[in-house]
């Protein structure tokens, strides 16, 4: 535990909540079953690498900048190829006939797309240093750049899978993060893979600048830390304000009328559509940017940390047992679950340790393995919160405020 | 011939073993959704902890020095689906029959099951560890190879016993489940049910009852597909964590609440998978000695790359939705 260790999770928490705002603006004010966080957790992550990684000049003195040139102009002429079958039905083919010649011209995109892709990611891997880089700008801007990606992808997303209900949305949107997981995973050239990026850099002075100043070891590290605290306040609190603002006013009061019943108030005129697309945006670009601060604060992308567990559940039970469609709810939660599920590991533990010692002195023996065992727990024990919470605070602990307005 | 044999042994027998461990997957989800109306994701967990059973039955069968025939792990599998079907209606009893009675929305009891899958991950792992178990530590696993250079092959056709078995269990219970269905009065009142749950109650059905057989069917099958995942693999906690979005894509391109679609969308993405990632330039190399120099075929001709395998069920997931977002055979919604 100390100080150090107590910091640290602070920040983590702030991020956390961000994400949970995030998935309260989709979910409580929207009701759009988002279940692919990890997803956006993941696009943020790798922005903030791209933006704020030192710059590679290995790969830019090398032939990987033209080959990715030539792969992008691939992929143009590929979406153009789509393109033009999609508006076949002008020059007489319709029916069956438009639908295979889609699904013809998808193909030879896909072929197109891969025959050029398929070399450049072969040659940076081999010789330009392995990835192409960063591009050396300040981590913040990073965050700002994993916001705007975020939003690209989940308005691609949005558009895909908005038609869908329920079950069948928060299936598609764990689908597709799976495969944003995937690529994420795979594309060494772009993201390195699994040999992970590190050290990204801080966007506040790190604990060897103070260091460096005469302090302590301990005392520059709770220093840093606290410098990152507070720019994480800073971003959570204007974007609390920001939404909480947004849900008082008229915008708010729709998106709950569509929450509620999306056919009354597509009768009164709204377009649902975009209004779910909109709030599923806005909600995916606070994803994106909390996944930012993870990374850059923990200075390490590593694509094969991330689990739909810790990363898209664990922010799920922070909603619901904090109260969906209530801000203070779902930041309340954010704190509360993340400090149980830092905390049941060591509590586990604990547990553990004391049944050990009752069964070695029972004559029963001790408890193998008590470390693995007790950091697996962390997941029954969010189970356990999520199950409790569901039966006995369904709207949660802080629960939505329903004002009757006349 | 070698070629044509090299693409049974990767593509066939490896698509079909995978489509039967989904569309056994699916059939639960499928059940589960059409009578009770929510996405059940504690349905792999089902399949784990049905596999564990099964595991733990067998080793006390081998401590016992009981040596049968076939693997252990198909003689304890009678067993470990009835204590599997009884699991099933313990997590409806506690978890999802409270919040059924209060009038929750489908998508409380979507995020209940999650609980309830972290819960029973959690335990699973507590018991066993992170470690991987196989079936096979006490006894050998068959392997069969049939020699085909009758037909001019130089390689021989290879399956593996429980590969074999598990084709074969899952006709069986595809077939009985079929005659439960469509001749036994309680298949009757779950097929109704499924169609329309209002009306199923006022014709005098005992809804209570077709819920409750619904658990049975579903854990049983779930422990059946886990367990023969593990014979096929190996036995670890997360074993069918990692699959249950294929089986969820098999259940909804088939049609959630329909059966028979649950077993073709299994088979669907089980195929889908194995033919994607199949480098074809082993299937069309005897061509290469007829085509010219440049169209040679270079040494690997996949679909997409082995890494995004899994990926290749989710790309037909989202197909399905946006082309029929009710799946092939018109399942239903919430």
């Amino acid at each position: 535990m100390g100080l150090p260790f107590t910091s640290s999770r602070l920040v983590e928490a702030a991020a956390y909540a961000l994400i949970a705002l995030g998935l309260n603006i989709q979910w409580g004010y929207g009701g759009l079953f988002n279940f692919g966080i990890m997803g956006f957790l993941m696009v943020g992550g790798a922005a903030v690498t791209f933006i704020s990684y030192p710059v590679n000049p290995e790969f830019w003195g090398s032939d990987g900048p033209m080959m990715l040139g030539r792969a992008l102009l691939a992929f143009a002429g590929g979406a153009l190829i789509v393109l033009a079958a999609r508006q076949s039905h002008r020059i007489g083919i319709t029916g069956k006939w438009k639908g295979a010649l889609t699904v013809l011209a998808w193909f030879c995109a896909y072929i197109l797309y891969r025959s050029q892709l398929d070399p450049a990611a072969a040659y940076i891997e081999s010789v330009g240093g392995g990835w192409v880089g960063g591009l050396g700008a300040h981590p913040v801007l990073g965050w700002v750049f994993g916001g705007v990606l975020a939003a690209g992808i989940a308005y691609i997303v949005g558009k895909i899978c908005l038609g869908l209900r329920t079950d069948y949305l928060a299936i598609a949107t764990i689908g597709i993060s799976e495969i944003i997981r995937a690529l994420i995973k795979n594309m060494d050239w772009l993201t390195r893979g699994t040999l992970t990026v590190s050290p990204i850099p801080w966007p506040t002075p790190l604990p060897q600048d103070y260091q460096a100043g005469g302090m302590d070891i301990a005392g520059s590290l709770i220093a840093a830390r606290a410098g990152y605290l507070v720019l994480a306040l800073v971003v959570l609190g204007l974007v609390m304000w920001l939404i909480s603002r947004a849900y008082a006013g008229p915008w708010g009061r729709m998106m709950r009328s569509i929450r509620d019943n999306h056919i009354a108030a597509s009768s009164m005129g709204k377009n649902v559509t975009a209004r779910q697309l909109e709030i599923f945006v806005f909600g995916s670009v606070l994803m994106g940017i909390g996944g930012a601060m993870l990374v850059s604060f923990v200075q390490i992308f590593d694509p094969s940390s991330y689990q739909p567990i810790n990363h898209t559940f664990l922010i799920w039970v922070m909603v619901i047992v904090g109260g969906a469609g209530n801000n203070w709810g779902a930041l309340f939660g954010a704190v509360l679950l993340w400090l149980i599920w830092v905390v049941s590991e060591p509590l586990s533990k604990a547990v553990f340790d004391f049944v050990s010692y009752w069964s070695t002195n029972a004559g029963w023996g001790a408890i193998p393995e008590i470390e693995a065992r007790s950091a697996q727990m962390r997941v029954f024990v969010l189970g356990l919160v999520i199950t409790i919470a569901l039966r006995f605070a369904p709207k949660g602990l802080i629960p939505e405020v329903v004002r009757r307005e006349g | 011939m070698t070629e044509i044999i090299f693409f049974i042994n990767q593509v066939v027998i490896s698509g079909l073993v995978l489509g039967c461990i989904y569309a056994l997957g699916a059939i639960g989800i499928t059940l589960i959704f059409g009578i009770l109306r929510f996405a059940h994701f504690a349905h792999s967990e089902l399949m784990t902890g049905g596999a564990f059973i099964a595991f733990l039955l067998a080793s006390a069968f081998a401590a016992w020095g009981i040596v049968t025939p076939i693997p252990t792990g198909f003689v304890v599998l009678p067993i470990a689906m009835v204590l599997a079907a009884v699991l099933a209606l313990g997590i409806d009893k506690g978890f999802y029959a409270p919040l059924r009675k209060r009038g929750a929305k489908p998508v409380t009891l979507l995020i209940a099951s999650i609980g309830v899958t972290l819960m029973i991950q959690g335990l699973i792992r507590l018991f066993f560890g992170a470690g991987s178990y196989s079936f096979f530590e006490n006894e050998a696993k068959e392997i069969f190879r049939i020699d085909t250079s009758a037909i001019g092959s130089t390689r021989p056709l290879v399956i593996t016993e429980p590969q074999v078995l598990m084709i074969l269990v899952t006709l069986v219970s595809v077939i009985a489940l079929h005659f439960f269905l469509t001749r036994s009065r309680l298949g009757k009142a779950m097929r109704a049910m499924a169609d329309n749950a209002d009306l199923a109650q006022v014709s005098g059905i005992n809804t209570a009852l077709v819920v409750r057989v619904t658990w049975v069917i579903a854990g049983a099958l779930a422990c059946m597909a886990g367990t023969m995942l593990a014979l096929d693999v190996t036995l670890k906690p997360d074993l069918a964590f990692n699959i249950i979005l294929p089986i969820f894509a098999a259940a909804i391109v088939g049609g959630l609440g329909q059966a028979y679609g649950a077993i073709a969308g299994g088979l669907l993405i089980g195929f889908a998978e194995t033919l994607a990632v199949f480098n074809w330039t082993m299937l069309f190399r005897p061509l290469n000695a007829v085509l010219p120099d440049w169209l040679q075929l270079p040494p690997q001709l996949a679909l997409v790359p082995t890494e995004y395998k899994l990926t290749v069920a989710f790309v037909i997931l989202v197909v399905t939705l946006l082309v029929r977002p009710t799946g092939i055979f018109k399942g239903a919604s919430t």
